[in-house]
């Protein structure tokens, strides 16, 4: 066993982990600040300079605040569910390149946990399980409306999965592998494009599965406080609730990091190898570069919201099911030929 | 060190798989068999079967269990109020249950137990390899499944239809 190697991955998950956290605490003001923007509202503006300490106000808040555990519900999984929903966004970023290597000398420390050859699979399997946090506190909840959303949740992430992994499917053949960080050098250098610019429609595919599967408007259904109170979370308090709406936050990163990697080269930019930099320096503007890709992302995430209406129930499985998923099986036919009659 | 973690899974295996046949609350199997696949996963990993082991998670933890979980939510079983089964059917479960525990003590008996050794070739488990076998050496058996599948899609949707 390597300690060395083991020592070194610690300290890239502990990063890892506080950026996350971070970004997603910060997600939150910027979601009221651009909410604000869009509405001609002025946004928090009381905590802090230009309400910067916003996030740390609510952090404090639901720290504070009474936990509430019903009678009458399971109290195990109520606390199991929402632990879990946390979890499961939090591990998807173990695949995700953060940029190039730095050198310390002739020791190389990659920006990467785990470089998986099965990447992403592993990735389709922690997005495939990540329904089960919101269907156990759901239905742990003992309340009707908590039920009716984690069904929601459940179903949804049941129909979108489908289309989601068939558009990879149409990325892997082009990209010839399975592993991530394979994908995202596959885009740099002479004569690649971009996989946006080579697969425009499973672009478009990936990127609605991704609002659905991270339950974001327009596809915010299990927790329409319209018809459901509060979907699966009515009877959560305290920081529980903060757990289920900071997992939000995390998979919108996550989220964001992986279209960011997969179709839109990830940690590169075009002419990065011409400017010739030094290694630690080229691998500083890497992370400079993806980490403005996930911005921008989560601003879109933001951006959507504030913009599209909600759908209706039947409109979201009749997108999913008789749209999403004949045109990625198009998708994969369209790239299939175009491999077999003019190569890669 | 790997011999430890063997003997943990093992324990974790067997024991959630004793979870689901004795708890009373059809929710609780329903998650303690999540946890089993999640070890028998672990299981696979160690082998040096990488991609067994995500398949065995996408489709039976990601897939199929969200389904029974769907179903013992929709069927509101969660009160522990199980129907009174009469003695007949006690009966017969004993005899059943009794069959098949002597086929699986005649299947153990006749198994010759050999040392195990792991696979040298580190990337045995990588999908090239899992795909070169499949697509040359088991091309007919593979396509053949291929077309079960889809006789039993057609199936439920005709079913669905009626």
């Amino acid at each position: 066993m390597d300690w060395i190697l083991l020592a070194e991955k610690a300290i890239l998950v502990v990063i890892i982990f506080v950026i996350s956290l971070g970004i997603a605490a910060y997600s939150t003001y910027g979601e009221r600040k651009i909410a604000a923007l869009l509405q001609d509202r002025v946004g928090p503006n009381r905590a802090g300079p230009w309400g910067l300490l916003q996030p740390l106000a609510d952090g404090v808040k639901f720290f504070t605040k009474e936990e509430i555990i019903p009678t009458a519900s399971d109290k195990f999984l109520f606390i199991i569910g929402p632990s879990l929903f946390m979890v499961t966004a939090l591990m998807t970023s173990a695949i995700i390149p953060w940029g190039k290597s730095f050198y310390f000398g002739d020791h190389e420390f990659s920006l990467q946990v785990a470089d998986l050859n099965v990447g992403i699979l592993y990735l389709f399997a922690v997005v495939s399980i990540g329904g089960y946090g919101i269907m156990i506190g759901g239905w742990a909840s003992n309340n009707k409306y908590s039920l009716l959303g984690a069904l929601r949740a459940s179903s949804q992430m049941i129909s979108y999965e489908l289309s989601m992994g068939m558009s990879l499917i149409a990325l892997l053949l082009i990209s010839n592998s399975l592993s991530v960080r394979d994908i995202v050098d596959g885009q740099a250098g002479d004569g690649n494009m971009w996989n946006v610019v080579r697969q425009p429609l499973g672009f478009l595919i990936f990127l609605i599965c991704a609002f659905a599967e991270a339950n974001r408007a327009p596809f915010d259904l299990p927790e329409t406080e319209s018809e459901l109170v509060g979907g699966y979370h009515t009877e959560y308090s305290s920081m529980k609730l903060g757990l289920f709406l900071f997992a939000e936050y995390i998979n919108m990163f996550v989220s964001s990091a992986i279209i960011a990697s997969l179709y839109f080269g990830g940690y590169h930019f075009p002419g990065i190898d011409s400017l010739n930099l030094s290694p630690n320096i080229a691998a500083i503007v890497s992370v400079a570069v993806l980490f403005a890709k996930i911005i921008f992302f989560i601003f879109f995430f933001m951006w959507v919201r504030w913009t599209l209406p909600r759908f209706r129930f039947d409109q979201l499985m009749n997108l999913g099911w008789k749209v999403l998923i004949p045109l990625s099986i198009i998708n994969i036919l369209l790239t299939g030929g175009w491999l077999t009659f003019f190569g890669n | 060190m790997n011999f430890y973690l063997f003997l943990i899974l093992s324990a974790l295996t067997l024991l959630s798989a004793l979870v689901v046949v004795f708890s009373r609350n059809p929710m609780y199997s329903v998650l303690s068999l999540i946890v089993c696949f999640f070890t028998i996963a672990a299981h696979y990993i160690m082998l040096k079967a990488q991609f067994l082991a995500i398949v065995h998670l996408i489709v039976y933890a990601g897939a199929i269990m969200v389904l029974f979980l769907f179903v013992v939510m929709l069927l509101n079983l969660n009160k522990q109020n199980e129907v009174h089964k009469t003695n007949m059917v006690k009966v017969a479960a004993v005899i059943t249950g009794g069959l098949l525990f002597l086929v699986l003590i005649a299947s153990v008996r006749t198994t010759e137990l050999s040392a195990f050794t792991l696979p040298t070739n580190n990337e045995i488990g990588y999908v090239q390899q899992v795909g070169q076998k499949l697509f040359n050496e088991f091309l007919l058996p593979f396509e053949i499944s291929s077309v079960l599948f889809l006789s039993a899609m057609i199936g439920s949707v005709v079913l669905s239809k009626k």
